[in-house]
């Protein structure tokens, strides 16, 4: 393997909140400075970074690669190579494949496919209860023992709390982290923001209480038993004030937001845009702007891509029949740093939400930079603005209702374990 | 693209009619001003013009219809158009066939005018934003999002018995949250500019935010309903109960049900209406039903006269004034 030194651009390691103008070397996969050249360095390809950030490569806590059981709408190679065209250089798939991932010769298919795909890290998160039904535990040990950084319910919702209660106690007997969707089911069978546009528009709605009751609950739990609960994708302004407040009584809470709930608000639904049919729904600016903030303050732990790639007959229905879900992973960097570029947070805190964020909520060794940690790099041009133009995504999704919108900064360069993987 | 306004041509002519939402209250006032003249046709001993002949109207209910199927059957027949109904629950999307490949298919048989029901809300707007550009879509009720033709018979039949609308007071009664003939009803008065737009219903059935559309709530009947001018009634579906909205029908009928004793709350002239179809000691009283201020049937006569010009207009065939 060649070494590699980059040279002159602006290094952000977001977990330390090293900011400064350096060359990165890169040696046996792994890094082998920031800075001055370490002694003995051998022979080397250098990467001119000029005028780009290089940071550690996204760390994307929940990405659908539809593989195993849904190859018509993608698979490991070709969402782990849209992964990387997104500057995401891992990424974890939710346990709702077909079969779920709740025997470690799933999980040991999905790592296998990754790795012949040679392309972005890729953690399936396991089933927190067997088959996903909320009624036995999934064999979370062997799962976390197949490499597993957490176990989760993807959107499903455990109904009995007593079983719910007990899978929080188990994992965190075997401390992984357990990562719960935010929605009560039973409020959650609409297909939109319960509010004005929803109402107009005759689309059943999905009240705010759908996500607060399911996250009160939750809260609820992890005082009583202790247990690492992220959870995922959050929505409204009342949910984030109910995390914070679980936050500054001290319970290992954490939450992530989805990238576009910080961009779009329930007006994209006008006209009946499918692409616009999403889980959780598109709420109210109000929530909007919540949410940006929580992301702001690290209220809000990560920022996630959400990606749920379609086959473009999804999408080709009324809306409530069209597969709700978008393509984000080659959006997500944009989104973020369309935040910035708000004046919402600063560029190391913004980067933080997509690398050290997540990595420390799944207790990876990555998402940050410095010796000898693996050399997963992202290296983009801030600079030059990128429309969004899902008939070039690398995604076999092509949906987003952010098609048409032009996002701040360009991937360059993606290395994973020192190797460049971008085109 | 998805647009709003997908329901005009470039140069605002009406091409599709698929909500009162954004229609203006002078395009709905042409076809007001249209229907009347076809309302003229229909007291005729020979019902017939000839203004979508060599036309071919599809009726394609995906959802159960009696009143509305057959008034657009005989609209698009008095316009001598040739009309095709299609049976959905034997038809090819029984099978599995997509939405827009029925369409598609029914296009490729030179189909030019599609009256269209669906339970999905948006499924007229879908196949609007798919179908050529000679091809015409009505939409016949989409989900709980609009009933147009049915909200501008109804602003129809009351600008028939209170020509000044700009001073009249309407209570809209009943399950609204569930209502196409309600929202689209809001637009359109609104639209015309009508005095005061009232709703009454128990919460459980109040659509969020109506307020915001300009319309004052009420959960007391008896007040709602003072001094008003025009009563326009919703239907009370069974599922309602079902789905825990509501305890009973009886219940309802107690609460919110329309009898003699509280129409005498509304002003002595006012007129009940309902797009049907009744559900007699539910929602509405039969004495208030087949009573002197009911003008139910009269809205079904109407139906067809405003069927009949709002497929003229889609089509081109009507004169139209210039611009929007």
């Amino acid at each position: 393997m060649t070494a590699l030194r980059i040279t002159g651009g602006r290094v952000i390691d977001p977990g330390s909140g090293h900011d400064t103008e350096a060359d990165v070397w890169i040696d046996g996969g792994r890094i082998a400075a920031i800075g001055a050249a370490p002694a003995s360095f051998p022979s080397h390809d250098r990467i001119d970074a000029a005028g780009c950030i290089v940071c550690p490569g996204l760390v994307d806590l929940s990405a659908r690669m539809r593989e195993p059981g849904e190859r018509h709408k993608g698979t490991i190679a070709s969402e782990s190579r849209a992964a990387i065209a997104g500057g995401i250089t891992t990424v974890c798939c939710p346990p709702d494949t077909a079969p779920v991932i709740d025997a470690p010769a799933t999980v040991e298919l999905i790592r296998q496919r990754a790795i012949e795909a040679d392309q972005a890290r890729v953690y399936p998160i396991g089933a927190l209860t067997a088959g996903l039904d909320g009624q036995y535990l999934a064999p979370m040990r062997a799962l976390a023992r197949a490499g597993c950084p957490a176990m989760g319910q993807a959107d499903r919702d455990v109904d009995d709390s007593h079983v719910l209660r007990s899978a929080l106690t188990y994992a965190a007997t075997i401390d992984r982290p357990v990562i719960l969707p935010a929605c009560t089911p039973s409020l959650g069978h609409g297909c939109a923001h319960e509010g004005t546009v929803a109402s107009g528009l005759g689309l059943p709605g999905i009240p705010v209480a759908a996500e607060t009751t399911a996250v009160a609950r939750i809260i609820a739990l992890v005082a009583d038993t202790g247990a690492r609960v992220h959870i995922g994708r959050l929505s409204s302004a009342a949910a984030v004030d109910l995390l914070a407040r679980a936050k500054a009584d001290g319970l290992p809470v954490s939450a992530d937001v989805a990238a576009h709930q910080l961009e779009l608000t329930e007006s994209a639904l006008t006209g009946f845009d499918a692409r616009a049919h999403l889980r959780p729904p598109l709420r109210s600016t109000g929530d909007r702007d919540a949410l940006r903030e929580a992301v702001a303050a690290g209220v809000i732990d990560a920022i996630c891509s959400d990606h749920r790639p379609h086959e473009p007959d999804a999408k080709r229905r009324p809306f409530e029949a069209s597969d709700p879900g978008l393509s984000g992973l080659e959006t997500l960097l944009g989104l973020v740093l369309a935040r910035v570029a708000a004046g919402d947070c600063d560029l190391v805190t913004a980067l933080a939400r997509v690398t050290a964020g997540p990595a420390r909520i799944l207790d990876l060794d990555l998402g940050h930079l410095r010796p000898n940690a693996p050399a997963d790099l992202c290296i983009f041009d801030p600079d030059t603005e990128t429309a969004v133009e899902p008939d070039r995504f690398v995604s076999r999704g092509h949906d987003t209702p952010l098609a048409g919108h032009t996002l701040p900064g360009r991937v360059r360069t993606v290395l994973v374990d020192g190797r460049i993987r971008s085109d | 693209m998805v647009d709003g306004d997908i329901q005009f041509a470039p140069d605002g002519r009406l091409r599709h009619c698929l909500t009162t939402e954004g229609m203006g209250g002078e395009r709905i006032t042409e076809i007001l001003d249209l229907a009347e003249s076809f309302a003229g046709v229909n007291d005729k001993t020979i019902k017939k013009v000839p203004l979508l002949r060599g036309h071919t109207v599809v009726n394609l209910f995906f959802e159960s219809s009696t009143r509305t199927r057959s008034t657009f059957e005989l609209a698009a027949k008095r316009l001598s158009a040739d009309v095709l109904n299609i049976d959905v629950q034997r038809s090819a999307t029984s099978k599995g066939e997509s939405l827009l490949d029925t369409i598609a298919n029914l296009q490729a048989m030179q189909c030019d005018l599609f009256v269209m029901r669906h339970p999905e809300s948006g499924a007229a707007n879908l196949v609007a934003r798919h179908v050529d550009d000679d091809v015409h879509v009505i939409n016949a009720g989409d989900g709980l999002h609009a009933h147009p033709t049915q909200a501008l018979l109804d602003v129809f039949t009351m600008r028939r018995h209170k020509p000044d609308l700009s001073e009249r007071s309407v209570a809209i009664v009943g399950d609204l949250r569930h209502s196409r003939v309600a929202r689209s009803e809001i637009h359109a008065l609104r639209a015309l500019g009508v005095g005061e737009i009232r709703a009454i219903a128990p919460r459980t059935l109040l659509p969020v935010d109506l307020e915001g559309l300009g319309v004052r709530v009420y959960e007391d009947i008896d007040a709602g309903l003072a001094d008003v001018d025009i009563v326009v009634m919703l239907r009370l579906q069974r599922e309602r109960m079902e789905h825990a909205l509501l305890p009973s029908s009886s219940e309802y009928f107690a609460g919110w049900g329309l009898t003699p004793e509280r129409l005498a709350r509304a002003r002595p002239d006012a007129i009940v209406m309902h797009p049907g179809p009744t559900n007699r000691g539910v929602e509405i009283d039969s004495r208030v039903a087949d009573g002197p201020q009911s003008v139910i049937l009269e809205q079904v006569t109407n139906g067809i006269a405003i069927r009949m010009a709002v497929m003229a207009l889609v089509a081109g065939t009507a004169p139209q004034r210039e611009g929007r």
